[in-house]
C-alpha cells in the first residue's frame, strides 16, 4: 500500500487504578480492537472559508468515546484500543479495506455510500460488524442494507423529517425552497420536498441556485430579486449541504422570513448549542480533547463506540456477531446526552436517536416534538419506519 | 414552670397563632444561582438567596445551623448561614461539584466531581481535602451507609456504583447498574443500597453485605413513552416501606413498595422532576421540577399533589430544616 498512510493511536486503557473486577460478572478479560477506516475526500470548493471542515472530524469522537469506554473497562478488566486508518483522497481505499478487516472485528467506517458497501461486501467482512458514521444515504437503511453494518449517523430523511415537525408544531405551513447545484443537495431538496409532505406541509414554490458570483461581495444586491419571484411562504428553505452559498441567504431575502434546511434552523445529529440532558459534561470532555466543538459526524463516531462498550459490558465478549445480536436487542439502551436512550432499529441496523432542530445560538427543539404519536417508539416517527424500509438482511 | 414559659412565649408573639417554629424547603435553583425558601405550613417561597454558580446539590448540618450547597460552576461547596443567607465560606470541593453526602459524623463531605471523575473527602471543620478517590466518568449520585463505614458514588457515563471504604479511601468494589445511574441511597438499616439509573429506566437494589443485586424496580406509565420514564432522586418512607422515586420528563413520582419492589402508584408532578425532601413532620414531600421552575407538594398519606410552588429557575436539590 505505498499511497496509504496509516496512523496508529492505540490509547491503552487509563492508568491509575488497581484492576478491580466487579461483583458476580465474569472474571476472564476482554480485549476490544475497533479501527477507524476513513476515506479523505478532498473538500469542495465553498465561497466562503469561515469555517473548515476540521481535519480530525469523526476521529476526535472515536478518542473521545475509547477513552471513556477504556475508563469503564479498568474496572471490568476490559481493554480498548482503537487503530485510525486514513487512506489519502488518491489512496488504495480497496487495499486499506483489507487491512481494516484483518486488524479487528469491529470498523467504523467512515466514507460514501458507495465505499460503505464495497466495505460491507468484502468477503472478509462477512463475520465483522461495521459502522456507517458519515453517510445519510437513504439506500444504505433500506434497499441497499446489509446485516453487518449499522448506522450511528442519522439518515438525510430523519433529519428532514425532524425538521417539518418543528415547523409544522409551529404551523409555518408554507415553505419555499433554494436547491445548490451539487448532487448532495438534490438528495437532501429531495428529502425536505418528502418530509414536508410527509408532515402536510405545503411547497409553494422552488428556484434553483445557479449563481457562480463571488456572494461575499454581492449576496445584498443579487439575493433579493432572486427570491423575489418566489410566491409568499412561512419559511424559506436552503438545501446546500456542502456549506456553500447557504450563510448568505440569511437576511438577504425579498420577504423577512426564516430561513431553515442546511441553513439557519438545522435539523443535526448533535449540536454544540445542546445544553440540557447532561450534553454540556459531554462537550466539556471533548472540547477538552479536541480544542473545538463537536459535530455529528464525530457524535456519530463516538456513539458507535459508546455502542461498543455497551454491548461489551453487557455482554462480556469482543464477539462481533454477540455485539450485534446483544444490539439489536430490545435490552439495549445507549445514554446518547440526547434525553433519551439510543437503540438500534432491528429492521435496518440505524441507530434510533433524537434530532437536535438548532440555530447557531440556541436549540429551537429536540425531536420527535411532542404530539407527533408512533405506536412503538416516539423517535420512528422520524426516518424509515419498518413498513417504508425495503430492507430486508435484517430479518433473515 | 413550663406552664409559665408557654405564656411567655405567647405574649411574646401574641399575633400569630401557627407553630412557633414551622419548616422549611431549601431547594437550589440551577439557572438563577440562588435558593428559594419555601415555608412548609403556608407553602409560599418566603426567602430567596443569592449562591455561587449553577448551585445543585444541598444538604443541612446535623444543628441546622450550616447549609452547604454544591456551586458546581464556582467549583465550590458554599456554607451558609441559614438565618441569614450569608456565605459565611468556601470549601475546597474539586472541580464541578454535583452532589454530595454529609457523613454520619457531621464533619465529613463527600463530594461527586462530575467532571473529573473524582470523589472528594472534605473536612468540614479543618476545611482540607481529606481524600480524592478516582471513580468512573461523571460521578452524580452520593450516598453513605448510617453508619458511615462505606461510601458510594455512582458514575453516570461508566455506569456503575463505586463502593468506597471510608476508613481507608479505597474502592472495595464496583456493581454495574443500568444506564446513566444517578441517585443512591442506603435504606434506614443500612442492608440494602438503592441505585437509580436514569435512561436504563430502572432502580437497582443490592445487598451491601455482599453488594450482590437483589432485584430491580421497573416502572411504566399508560400513555407515557417508556424511553421518558427516566428514575433519578428517591426517597424513603419515615417507615421504609415506600420508597419516592421522581422519574423525571414521565412528570410523575412512582412510589414503590421496598418489599416487593413493585410500583403501587404514581403521583403527578411538574415537569422534569429531580429530587425531594420531606416536611418536618413527613406528612408532605416537596419535589423539585426542573422544566417546569416549580415544587410539587404531595400529600404523602393520600398520595396526591397537592400543590405547585412557583421557584426559580431549573429548581434542582432539596433539603428540609425544621
Amino acid at each position: 500500500m505505498p499511497k496509504t498512510t496509516l496512523r496508529r493511536m492505540a490509547l491503552a486503557a487509563v492508568t491509575g487504578i488497581g484492576l478491580m473486577p466487579v461483583q458476580g460478572l465474569y472474571a476472564a478479560s476482554v480485549d476490544v480492537q475497533v479501527i477507524y477506516l476513513r476515506q479523505q475526500v478532498v473538500p469542495a470548493p465553498v465561497l466562503s472559508n469561515l469555517d473548515p471542515v476540521p481535519e480530525d472530524l469523526g476521529i476526535a469522537g472515536a478518542n473521545l468515546a475509547l477513552a471513556e469506554v477504556a475508563a469503564t473497562g479498568k474496572f471490568l478488566g476490559e481493554t480498548y484500543a482503537l487503530t485510525v486508518i486514513d487512506v489519502p483522497p488518491d489512496g488504495d481505499f480497496a487495499a486499506a479495506t483489507r487491512e481494516a478487516l484483518a486488524g479487528a472485528g469491529l470498523v467504523l467506517v467512515d466514507a460514501t455510500a458507495a465505499e460503505l458497501l464495497a466495505v460491507a461486501d468484502t468477503p472478509e467482512a462477512a463475520d465483522k460488524l461495521l459502522f456507517n458514521v458519515a453517510s445519510g444515504d437513504e439506500a444504505l437503511r433500506s434497499a441497499d442494507c446489509r446485516a453487518n453494518l449499522l448506522h450511528t449517523i442519522p439518515e438525510d430523511g430523519a433529519r428532514t423529517d425532524a425538521l417539518m415537525q418543528v415547523l409544522a408544531a409551529k404551523r409555518w405551513s408554507k415553505l419555499a425552497l433554494i436547491t445548490g447545484p451539487k448532487a448532495a443537495d438534490l438528495v437532501y431538496a429531495d428529502h425536505l420536498r418528502r418530509s414536508a409532505a410527509k408532515f402536510g406541509l405545503t411547497l409553494v414554490g422552488e428556484k434553483a441556485w445557479s449563481f457562480d458570483t463571488d456572494l461575499r461581495r454581492a449576496a445584498t444586491v443579487e439575493l433579493p430579486p432572486f427570491t423575489q419571484d418566489l410566491p409568499d411562504h412561512d419559511v424559506l428553505l436552503v438545501a446546500d449541504e456542502t456549506d456553500d452559498f447557504g450563510r448568505y441567504v440569511e437576511n438577504n431575502t425579498w420577504l423577512p422570513r426564516p430561513v431553515a434546511g442546511s441553513e439557519g434552523m438545522e435539523p443535526l445529529g448533535w449540536t454544540h448549542v445542546m445544553e440540557q440532558w447532561g450534553a454540556v459534561q459531554l462537550q466539556n470532555r471533548f472540547e477538552e480533547t479536541a480544542g473545538r466543538d463537536m459535530q455529528s459526524r464525530d457524535y456519530a463516531a463516538w456513539a458507535a463506540i459508546r455502542a461498543i462498550g455497551e454491548a461489551v459490558i453487557r455482554t462480556g465478549s469482543a464477539d462481533p456477531a454477540t455485539l450485534r445480536s446483544y444490539m439489536l436487542s430490545d435490552t439495549f439502551k445507549l445514554d446518547g446526552f440526547k434525553g433519551r436512550g439510543l437503540s438500534f432499529r432491528h429492521w435496518n441496523g440505524q441507530m434510533r436517536q433524537p434530532i437536535a432542530v438548532a440555530n447557531a445560538r440556541a436549540l429551537v427543539t429536540l425531536a420527535p416534538v411532542e404530539g407527533f404519536l408512533h405506536q412503538r417508539n416516539e423517535t420512528d416517527t422520524l426516518g424509515l419506519d419498518e413498513p417504508e424500509s425495503q430492507c430486508h438482511a435484517f430479518t433473515e | 414552670m413550663r406552664r409559665l414559659a408557654a405564656a411567655l412565649l405567647l405574649t411574646a408573639t401574641p399575633l400569630i397563632p401557627a407553630p412557633i417554629h414551622a419548616g422549611e424547603i431549601w431547594v437550589t435553583n440551577e439557572k438563577d444561582d440562588t435558593v428559594s425558601v419555601i415555608d412548609t405550613d403556608t407553602l409560599e417561597v418566603i426567602k430567596t438567596y443569592p449562591t455561587g454558580e449553577r448551585p445543585r446539590g444541598v444538604t443541612f448540618s446535623k444543628d441546622f445551623r450550616r447549609l452547604y450547597i454544591c456551586a458546581s460552576d464556582s467549583d465550590t461547596v458554599q456554607v451558609m448561614d441559614p438565618d441569614t443567607g450569608e456565605i459565611l465560606h468556601d470549601l475546597p470541593s474539586g472541580e464541578d461539584p454535583e452532589q454530595f453526602v454529609l457523613a454520619p459524623d457531621d464533619r465529613h463531605l463527600y463530594i461527586a466531581n462530575e467532571d473529573d471523575a473524582i470523589t472528594t473527602v472534605v473536612d468540614t471543620q479543618s476545611r482540607q481535602v481529606v481524600a480524592q478517590i478516582d471513580v468512573g466518568v461523571e460521578p452524580e449520585g452520593m450516598a453513605i451507609s448510617p453508619d458511615g463505614k462505606i461510601a458510594i458514588t455512582t458514575s453516570e457515563t461508566t455506569n456503575m456504583a463505586h463502593w468506597i471504604d471510608t476508613a481507608t479511601h479505597k474502592l472495595f468494589a464496583n456493581t454495574l447498574v443500568d444506564s446513566r445511574p444517578r441517585h443512591a441511597e442506603f435504606t434506614a438499616d443500612g442492608s440494602q443500597l438503592w441505585v437509580s439509573a436514569e435512561i436504563g429506566g430502572t432502580v437497582t437494589v443490592f445487598s451491601v453485605a455482599d453488594q450482590q443485586e437483589l432485584g430491580k424496580v421497573h416502572f411504566a406509565i399508560a400513555g407515557v413513552n417508556d424511553d421518558l420514564i427516566q428514575p433519578v432522586g428517591f426517597k424513603f418512607s419515615p417507615d421504609g416501606k415506600r420508597a419516592f422515586v421522581a422519574l423525571g420528563p414521565a412528570n410523575h413520582v412512582a412510589v414503590v413498595d421496598t418489599a416487593s419492589y413493585e410500583v403501587t402508584n404514581y403521583i403527578l408532578t411538574g415537569r422534569r422532576v429531580w429530587h425531594m425532601a420531606w416536611s418536618p413532620d413527613q406528612s408532605q414531600l416537596f419535589t423539585t421540577n426542573g422544566v417546569s421552575g416549580d415544587v410539587t407538594v404531595i400529600d404523602v398519606a393520600r398520595e396526591t399533589p397537592v400543590k405547585s410552588i412557583k421557584v426559580g429557575r431549573f429548581p434542582w436539590g432539596a433539603a428540609m430544616r425544621p
